[in-house]
């Protein structure tokens, strides 16, 4: 059982602190949901536990496992555990999607990656050493072996076959990038992964697909989410357990599934939110 | 020394000396070039002392596998199956394969007929320089309607520099008939270790009406020499001409690449790329020029300094007067990857004409900060994630090398020069160094 642990967490952009006081705890296994109006902090709060450069961490803790993320670069964060999938993924010319991933593995003995290969039934082709599974001093885990999850990983959410030998989300629609982050998610398999608006752009058939996947991958590695969004659907989709929500770069309430429904109906006004400034008016 | 009297004692048919002897004499009382002039803005040509050059004789040498280099025999065994294979020293053709040729396609040196100075006559005075003092040329002769399947593949070994202070002029020139199709591939090397030596190459190419020339020229000359190559490049009606330019050798390396769209509905497109490690200069100077309605042209130039070295891509989009409909699209990104290397970009428009679509875009910096932040939150440590961007950076224009078959040889010949260049930048062992202590 592995614990992300965020703490009294502040960040700024620039001069202006966004994220003013997060804590949350998300087991394994767990899904919690966070909602909040637009320009609350929710990608910032989110790039704050990535280590994005330029979002600044001025107080607080981010643990797994114990492990004291703050301070560390974003891959070492990565190597820790932590997975973001973006809400805007970057496309990256001329890099491709295969290459990154063995990249991503190699050398990476977090124990959230070594899980075995896989357990899905109908994938146990004699030869085939557990994918991903790198030992350290291996450095490349073999063509063979990412290609191949790859493949397994789009089928599981529909994503086609052929973007799989495209530059990072270069020629990308914003779904199948989104797709594309789930695909990379799953081939990492890390112990926990934030979700920045991962069902914005997909259609409707592909919230439920991708929704499936990461539900399934909640139980087949104890991967524990941090799911940002606006919508209803996706948190039941995903069978979240809590509910989270940010406005003025703090959690104003917490609660369960439930919470998202009162959401539904009475909006943000009720913490102090207009839908014009998500952070303005909250706080102050 | 680049004298009159120097080119009249090269050999070759009648036609050919008085050809020569009227460049020297021109040559003679010519402006030598000069950082004043804004087409060798950027450049170190004022440090050329062009006239104390000795010309070399072509074919001279005999020690070709002194020459060899692993690149060159690399590109040589992809392309096994070339429809014709020349190898040329310091301008004179000394061997041609002919094996995969129709008889009706010429492949060869110089014979009686003028067919030097079609696309690109006149000229600064390295051409000049080249017209007096080739010893011989390439000829790549397509009759109308023939399709060559295979690359023709010219091996350029130039000396110049073996001996200090010699020049080779190698000469090209590549024509088309209507309808006819072909790849044509120049490969320009030399001693890895030669000294100060001057190489300047003129390639001249003419696709006729309907037809599709592709043409890749890969430069991998010795750190020391200076390479000042022009391509005048002229397409047809309704004809696709397509350049490919790699400049990764040479102290200071020039490319100049003049595209012509002649003919009503001609195309050009135009492709560049290089790679500055050490102190070495790259100069690409690329020409568009629109002389005819409904042409298209597009140009993408990308290239990257790291050490101390410097670029400069200078492109100019011409549409003439008449040229109406024309589509013209110029992009140059320029990688900096260390404080110490610089590049300039500079896009000109000269445009006469009122229905016309012309774009262009450049970019002149480090590896994108959220490229990088991107890698890295997938795990991967900075250095490689670098590499990786760096190298995509450059696989996104090999990729488009108009003569495929090259692909694989660049890609891997520009990742092992990247490498040791990234490897010699300061910090690079302490990242690696960072990376070892997580794997371990
Ligand atoms: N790089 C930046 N520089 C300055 N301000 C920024 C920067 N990035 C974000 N902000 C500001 O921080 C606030 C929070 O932005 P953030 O992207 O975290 O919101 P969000 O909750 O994710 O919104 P949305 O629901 O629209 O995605 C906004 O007011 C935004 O304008
Ligand atoms: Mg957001």
């Amino acid at each position: 059982m592995s614990h992300l642990e965020v703490q009294g967490l502040h960040a700024s952009v620039g001069a202006r602190e966004v994220v003013r006081g997060v804590d949350l705890h998300v087991a394994s296994g767990e899904v919690h949901v966070v909602m909040g109006p637009n320009g609350s902090g929710k990608s910032t709060l989110a790039h704050a536990l990535m280590g994005r450069p330029g979002t600044i961490v001025t107080e607080g803790s981010i643990r797994i496992d114990g492990t004291e993320l703050v301070g560390l670069p974003s891959w070492r964060r990565a190597r820790a555990g932590l997975f973001l999938a973006l809400q805007q993924p970057i496309e990256v010319p001329g890099v491709l999607l295969e290459a990154t991933m063995e990249e991503a593995l190699a050398g990476n003995a977090s124990p959230g990656n070594a899980s075995p290969g896989n357990a899905s039934p109908g994938n146990a082709s004699p030869g085939n050493a557990s994918p991903g599974n790198a030992s350290p001093g291996n450095a490349s885990p073999g063509n063979g072996a990412v290609a191949e999850r790859l493949v397994e990983e789009a089928a599981a959410i529909g994503f086609d076959e052929r973007f799989l030998r495209r530059p990072l989300n270069v020629d990308l629609s914003g779904g199948e990038r989104k797709r594309n982050e789930v695909v990379q998610l799953c081939v990492i398999r890390p112990k926990f992964a934030v979700l920045d608006e991962i069902d914005s752009g997909l259609d409707v058939d592909a919230v439920r697909a991708v929704s499936r996947r990461i539900e399934r991958a909640t139980s087949e590695w104890g991967l524990g989410v941090v799911a940002v969004t606006h919508f209803h659907r996706l948190l039941r989709e995903l069978r979240a357990d809590k509910v989270h929500v940010l406005v003025g770069g703090r959690i104003v309430s917490s609660g369960g599934p439930e919470l998202a429904e009162e959401l539904e109906r009475t909006g943000y006004g009720l913490y102090g939110a207009s839908d014009a400034d998500g952070i303005g008016t909250a706080g102050t | 020394m680049l004298t009159a009297a120097r080119a009249a004692a090269l050999s070759g048919p009648e036609w050919l000396r008085e050809r020569r002897a009227r460049a020297a004499e021109e040559l003679a009382v010519m402006p030598r070039p000069s950082e004043k002039e804004e087409v060798w803005r950027y450049t170190p040509i004022d440090e050329l002392e062009l006239d104390d050059f000795e010309p070399l004789p072509g074919g001279a040498r005999e020690d070709l596998g002194a020459l060899g280099s692993e690149f060159v025999n690399g590109v040589v065994s992809d392309l096994r199956a070339y429809a014709a294979f020349a190898t040329v020293v310091d301008g004179s053709p000394v061997a041609v394969d002919r094996t995969g040729l129709p008889a009706s396609v010429r492949v060869g040196g110089l014979e009686g007929d003028p067919l030097l100075g079609q696309v690109l006559d006149g000229g600064d005075a390295l051409v000049r320089a080249n017209d007096a003092f080739l010893p011989d040329a390439v000829v790549v002769d397509v009759p109308a309607g023939v399709t060559l399947d295979a690359p023709v593949v010219i091996v350029h070994w130039c000396s110049a520099g073996c001996t200090a202070s010699t020049a080779s002029f190698p000469r090209t020139v590549v024509r088309l008939g209507r309808g006819s199709s072909a790849q044509v591939v120049e490969v320009v090397a030399g001693a890895p270790g030669a000294g100060r030596g001057l190489v300047v190459p003129v390639t001249e190419l003419s696709a006729g009406d309907g037809s599709q020339l592709s043409y890749a020229a890969l430069q991998v000359l010795g750190t020391e020499v200076w390479h000042i190559a022009r391509v005048a490049a002229a397409a047809g009606r309704d004809a696709t001409l397509r350049t490919f330019s790699v400049g990764l050798g040479g102290a200071y390396d020039r490319s100049r690449t003049d595209a012509l769209a002649e003919g009503p509905g001609s195309t050009t497109e135009l492709r560049s790329a290089y790679l500055g490690t050490g102190s070495q200069v790259h100069d690409i100077r690329t020409l568009q020029d629109h002389a005819a309605a409904h042409t298209t042209s597009d140009l993408l130039c990308k290239g990257a300094v790291a050490g101390t070295s410097r670029s400069v891509y200078s492109g100019l989009i011409r549409v003439r007067r008449g040229a109406v409909r024309t589509n013209a699209f110029q992009t140059n990104h320029n990688l900096v990857l260390e404080e110490g290397a610089h590049a300039d970009s500079v896009p000109n428009l000269d445009i006469e004409e009122n229905d016309v679509r012309c774009s262009h875009a450049s970019t002149v910096g480090p590896v994108d900060e959220d490229q990088r932040y991107y890698l890295e939150s997938r795990g991967i440590p900075p250095a490689r994630a670098e590499r990786l961007i760096v190298l995509g950076f450059f696989d996104d224009i090999v990729q488009r090398c108009p003569v495929p078959a090259l692909v694989p040889r660049l890609r891997h010949e520009v990742e092992q020069r990247l490498v040791s260049a990234l490897e010699l930048r300061p910090g690079a062992h302490e990242a690696a160094g960072q990376e070892a202590e997580d794997d371990g």
